[in-house]
């Protein structure tokens, strides 16, 4: 038998993932974290009076924060498992990826294990933002001057 | 390659089992479970070496016997190398062999151990495993809390320890074969289907026990797969029979499977994993219902697949084995 053949057996039995289901949960999920932030942004520029770019910052550390105690309370993988890209695309992705791997490797101490793993999961994504927005920035510049 | 042995018998096993597998339909047979994840230790890796250590522990209650009188320890594990099965073996104290076929491990160390028994090499031995799905997760996947979303063919590695305690004393259940497993690959690349890569070894060492011993599947009461779960039972079903014109659809089931109420536990998606998912299905419940004779004749086909995310990462295909080992009650 060919792994041709072989590949079409696997592929009969492959359960089909519900990819609908989980666009529409993210949609949702994603959604209503897009509605907090925007109602901590209206919250934090009015009763701070500051400007909305400095509201915003504020916006994504209260963001940050609670995903992450959310994480060190140990249910908000239940939420990223049911939530799915809903969670873990927004900022709350982020804080959620790091706090955990803080979390499962501070066994191995705090160079060895907590250092040169933090960003286990979210290297990637501070590496290639950081190209992408240099790549961007460039576009821009030369397209528009700025 | 098929060993026939003539006076290699199970005296006794112990195992000892994690929450969800406490939850599932097997939870009586096991001798003692838990519901910490952490069994009192402070990190997975340690919580691992108690289970095992424990199973050991509750092993030599059973076959009333010394540390100093097992002549013999084989063991294997999934994490690095197997760092649970040393310690363990530390802590015992006998002449120490460690073995590695990822989930077929503790089949690979009976193999070896029943040989030296058959050749009146040793008289006895213990063999045993371990694995913890925490401990599993943190080393190939993702950090434990992190809960990435898993496709519904990924398996769950089991947490537990079990061991097993082989020796040429007549007994009711005797290890009456065993056919070692050749290392298959039929370029599966998909680390979260890994009954797809597995299944094809399965398959082999199967048909090559059959042919050698010149037996059908029905010649068996239970013919057991050791983690290819839910979809890669099926495709083993459907290979079986495309490739070699052998019907298992009688007898057949899977540990993985079995190990699990996969209705209600969502969360193990296609079913159990783990060198310890076959050993406590095997030692817990089959040994159990061979005792009583509801099983006479059984087929172990442990599998394992034989990867590391280094591997995975620069496109290495997944290479899999399936060692297997017949069990037979002595009349």
């Amino acid at each position: 038998m060919s792994n041709e053949e072989y590949e079409a057996i696997v592929k009969k039995h492959k359960p089909t993932e519900q990819r609908i289901l989980n666009i529409v949960k993210a949609f949702v999920i994603g959604g209503i974290i897009g509605i907090i932030g925007h109602f901590l942004l209206e919250f934090y520029t009015t009763s701070l009076a500051i400007t909305s770019k400095e509201a915003s910052t504020l916006v994504i550390i209260s963001l940050i924060l609670v995903a992450s105690f959310f994480t060190a309370l140990g249910f908000f993988d239940n939420w990223i498992n049911f939530g799915r890209a809903g969670f873990f695309i927004p900022i709350t992705g982020f804080a959620h990826a790091m706090t955990s791997a803080c979390m499962e490797y501070r066994k191995e101490g705090l160079v060895t294990g907590i250092g040169s793993n933090i960003f286990k999961l979210t290297g990637t994504v501070i590496l290639y933002g950081i190209v992408s927005a240099y790549l961007f920035g460039l576009i821009r510049f030369l397209l528009f001057g700025g | 390659m098929t060993i026939e042995y003539k006076n290699v018998f199970i005296k006794a096993a112990s195992t000892i089992a994690g929450p969800y597998e406490q939850a599932g339909p097997l939870n009586k047979y096991f001798d003692m479970t838990t519901d910490d994840l952490y069994n009192e230790e402070k990190t997975w890796e340690q919580a691992e070496i108690k289970f095992f250590n424990d199973s050991i522990e509750i092993l030599l209650n059973k076959i009333k016997k010394d540390k100093q009188e097992i002549e013999l320890f084989i063991a294997g594990d999934l994490l690095n190398q197997i760092t649970s099965s040393s310690r363990v073996a530390f802590d015992l104290g006998a002449p120490f062999l460690g073995v590695y076929s990822a989930c077929a491990s503790n089949i690979e160390g009976i193999i070896i151990g029943a040989n030296m028994v058959e050749a009146t090499q040793i008289n006895n031995f213990i063999c045993g495993t371990s694995s913890h799905n925490l401990a599993a997760e943190k080393q190939f996947r993702y950090p434990t809390e992190y809960g990435a979303p898993k496709p519904k063919t990924a398996n769950f590695t089991a947490t537990g320890g079990a061991s097993i305690f082989v020796t040429n004393e007549k007994d009711q259940i005797r290890i009456e074969s065993a056919t070692i497993g050749k290392v298959v690959d039929l370029k599966q690349t998909d680390a979260y289907d890994l009954g797809a890569a597995m299944a094809p070894a399965a398959a082999d060492t199967i048909y090559r026990h059959l042919k050698d011993t010149k037996r059908d599947p029905s010649y068996y009461d239970l013919i057991l797969t050791g983690d290819l779960g839910l979809y890669g039972k099926q495709i083993l079903i459907d290979y079986m029979e495309q490739r070699y014109n052998l019907n298992l659809n009688q007898n057949y089931n899977d540990c993985g499977i079995m190990l699990y109420d996969l209705k209600t536990q969502k969360q193990v998606n296609a079913g159990g994993s783990g060198p310890v998912c076959n050993a406590l299905v095997t030692y817990g419940f089959v040994l159990d219902k061979m005792k009583n004779k509801e099983f006479k004749k059984v087929l172990l086909v442990a599998t394992g697949a034989l990867f590391s995310p280094t591997s995975l990462y620069q496109k290495s295909t997944i290479q899999a084995i399936a060692h297997a080992i017949s069990l037979e009650v002595v009349e």
